[in-house]
């Protein structure tokens, strides 16, 4: 997966300043601080200064960033854990943002901390990947390396939910566990925790080098900033692009070379968001995906062409999803594995197709909200998503018969799966 | 006046035992797979004898009784990524 | 002399009665914890009365066993101390088959206790706790077994014979308990 940080768009407003990925990689301490200048030293202030430029997470939740600090620096001896570990098949921003600009992210977890007053910092990847290594010869490096830990994790899409990875840190299985309490209130080693993206903190570690009026220039005065999004499927050039929030989804796929063949639907927000239409107009935000049903999510766009399949590509998805399953919870286990059956029938144009489909509203009622975390709901909206939008397919399907051209795979599912410790 | 007493459920210690909606019919009752559901969990006056005994009950301890409502805390961060 | 005799006669078969009454209830309750486990319901009564028999019968056993202790320490033949009765193997007679006795007594208290402070002690240490029924119920047996002096009497044999054989049933039926999470979906394809 390549990363396209040339082609990343900056507004007028941004000339002479670096972005999330340089136009060459940052790898070494020295050229790091060439291309950023000395990391600032804001301390505590820095809460302010996040506060007024309005950034939100950029793991998928987006709750506002400088709230999440403030709950944790009044607590006692915090830690800041970076997250890293992008569970989402997917997705690739993480990846590339860790193999590109590590200093990058190794300075905002460090400027959080300070700001929190934490003593321990750790940045949690995946396990089957490359990013550790890179992170350690990073941290080597630099003279504050040694206050950085880095930990890694079992490669379970699960993994990387909040509680999960602080169960896992705490020496028990990458599972949720049931809140409260939250990690902000007592997470690693009993400590209140600061859970952050990787790419949070280094968009942090940007604006704090070049405030908060910098930041509000780029992306929507709702959705300040510029991020990063892995477009993949029916593009030419599939890759990780540094984007403002806001840019209309046309401008997105044109930034990767065009669409192969016209879409017939897009997947925003990875297999936690939502199918939307290919509606014209669409942009890169909350808001405008809220008009067309999705949400922005890890800002994962895929665009599925139109010869494939939508059902079965959803059905394939559903079904990873209850695999991924931590099985802890009744209704996640039980119920996701029916859902997953369910789609699978129609999907496969069966018999019992029709039986199928009507039972899906039922099943809604019996797993929405029902898990001790967020995993089967955010399934069920997936494949809520799923039926409005391919809704003529699903009905050609309930017919007996499939429209699509192309029945090779187009989300990328793994088949493969980690442990849980 | 007694205060509020909501009803709570760890999804994860519940094992399908049961033993809940059959002492407390009124406000839980099971889903297909035995699991279940919270109607109203914030318990009206004359349940509350029902729902300690409930929860006594549950050879899981997944029940409590809290004297607020389950926070609504915002949406996990970090779930996918 | 003769009253005194007849007291101490009493006494020893009140403790060799009680002893048996409890070996038969801690049985029961054996039986009955697998049975709540395993979700068994009586003749389509609620299974919360499977769990209720468990504690009721296991609570009436309390009052067997602490009859079998008293009049066990009041027998001056059995020569038992109060201490000996709780600490394994001070008894002056049979001071190895009353011993595994009192492991077994010591163990069943800290089980009662534990049930009645569930929701004090947490889940994690009461299932620990309780997880020592398993160690628990053959000390009694072989207590039972290895004391007294009608341990050959038929009828004394059968009744531990039927004792073993419930627990053994018991064992195999909680063994066989299904696990949940059995079935694995199957990746989709066309």
């Amino acid at each position: 997966m390549s990363a396209y940080a040339g082609q990343s768009l900056r507004s007028r407003d941004h000339q002479g300043t670096l972005g999330l990925l340089p136009p060459r990689g940052a790898g070494a301490y020295e050229e790091f601080l060439n291309l950023y200048g000395p990391t600032p030293t804001p301390g505590e202030r820095l809460i302010g200064v996040l506060e007024g430029s309005g950034l939100s997470g950029r793991g998928g939740a987006g709750f506002p960033t400088a709230r999440k600090l403030r709950a944790v620096r009044d607590g006692r001896r915090p830690v800041v854990l970076a997250n890293g570990t992008e569970g989402e098949p997917a997705s690739h921003k993480d990846e590339v943002l860790l193999a590109h600009n590590p200093h990058l992210v190794i300075d905002g977890a460090l400027l959080a901390a300070d700001a929190v007053r934490a003593r321990r910092v750790i940045i949690a990847v995946a396990r089957a990947t490359d990013a550790a290594a890179q992170l350690e010869r990073a941290l080597a490096s630099r003279p504050d390396g040694d206050r950085v830990e880095v930990k890694t994790v079992p490669e379970r899409f699960i993994a990387g939910e909040e509680s999960a990875l602080v169960h896992f840190l705490n020496g028990g299985e990458a599972k949720p566990t049931a809140t409260p309490p939250r990690a902000f209130e007592r997470g690693v080693g009993g400590r209140p925790t600061l859970v952050q993206n990787v790419e949070t903190l280094a968009t942090l570690a940007l604006i704090a080098r070049y405030g908060e009026e910098w930041f509000r220039a780029s992306g929507t005065a709702a959705e300040p900033g510029n991020v990063l999004a892995t477009v993949c499927g029916a593009v030419r050039m599939p890759g990780v692009l540094e984007v403002p929030l806001g840019i209309l989804l046309s401008d997105l796929f044109a930034r990767c070379g065009g669409l192969t063949e016209p879409a017939s639907a897009y997947l925003v927000g990875g297999y936690f968001g939502r199918w939307v239409p290919p509606i014209e107009g669409l942009e890169l935000s909350n808001e405008s995906l809220a008009t067309a049903g999705g949400r922005l999510g890890a800002r994962t766009v895929i665009a599925l062409p139109e010869s494939s399949c939508g059902v079965l590509e959803s059905a394939r998805v559903i079904a990873y999803m209850a695999r991924q399953s931590a099985e802890q919870c009744g209704p996640c286990v039980f119920g996701l594995r029916t859902l997953a059956a369910r789609f699978a029938t129609i999907a496969r144009a069966e018999p019992g197709a029709t039986e199928a489909y009507r039972a899906l509203a039922g099943l809604h009622r019996q797993i929405a909200r029902r898990g001790a975390c967020a995993h089967p709901d955010g399934v069920l909206e997936f494949a809520a998503s799923a039926t409005t939008v391919f809704a003529d397919e699903f009905s050609a399907h309930l017919a007996g018969h499939c429209t699509a051209h192309s029945h090779q795979h187009v989300l990328p599912v793994p088949t493969k799966q980690g442990d849980w410790r | 006046m007694s205060k509020p007493l909501h009803l709570t459920l760890d999804m994860i210690r519940c094992d399908a035992y049961g033993h809940c909606a059959e002492l407390l019919p009124e406000i839980i009752e099971l889903d297909q797979w035995g699991y279940p559901i919270i109607n109203d969990p914030s318990l009206p006056e004359h349940l509350h004898a029902d729902a300690r005994r409930a929860i006594t009950a549950c050879p899981r301890l997944a029940l409590k009784l809290e004297h607020r409502p389950a926070a609504n805390a915002p949406a996990r961060s970090g779930h996918a990524l | 002399m003769l009253a005194a005799s007849a007291l101490t006669n009493a006494d020893w078969y009140l403790m060799r009665s009680s002893g048996v009454v409890a070996l038969v209830l801690l049985t029961a309750s054996f039986v009955l914890g697998v049975a709540t486990f395993r979700r068994w319901r009586p003749m389509e009564l609620p299974r919360f009365v499977t769990a209720s028999l468990h504690r009721s019968v296991s609570l009436l056993a309390v009052v067997f066993l602490a009859a079998h202790v008293v009049t066990a320490i009041a027998d001056p033949y059995a020569v038992l101390g109060l201490a000996a009765a709780f600490i394994p193997f001070l008894a002056g007679r049979n001071a190895f088959w009353v011993g595994l006795g009192a492991v077994s007594l010591d163990l069943f208290i800290a089980l009662i206790l534990s049930s009645l402070l569930r929701a004090r002690i947490g889940a994690r240490a009461w299932k620990t706790i309780h997880w020592t029924a398993y160690l628990s119920w053959p000390l009694a047996l072989a207590h039972s077994f290895g004391t007294g002096s009608d341990a050959g009497a038929l009828w004394l044999r059968a009744v531990g014979a039927s004792c073993v054989v419930a627990v053994g049933a018991a064992v195999v039926w909680r063994l066989a308990a299904p696990r949940f999470k059995h079935l694995e979906p199957r990746a989709v394809s066309l």
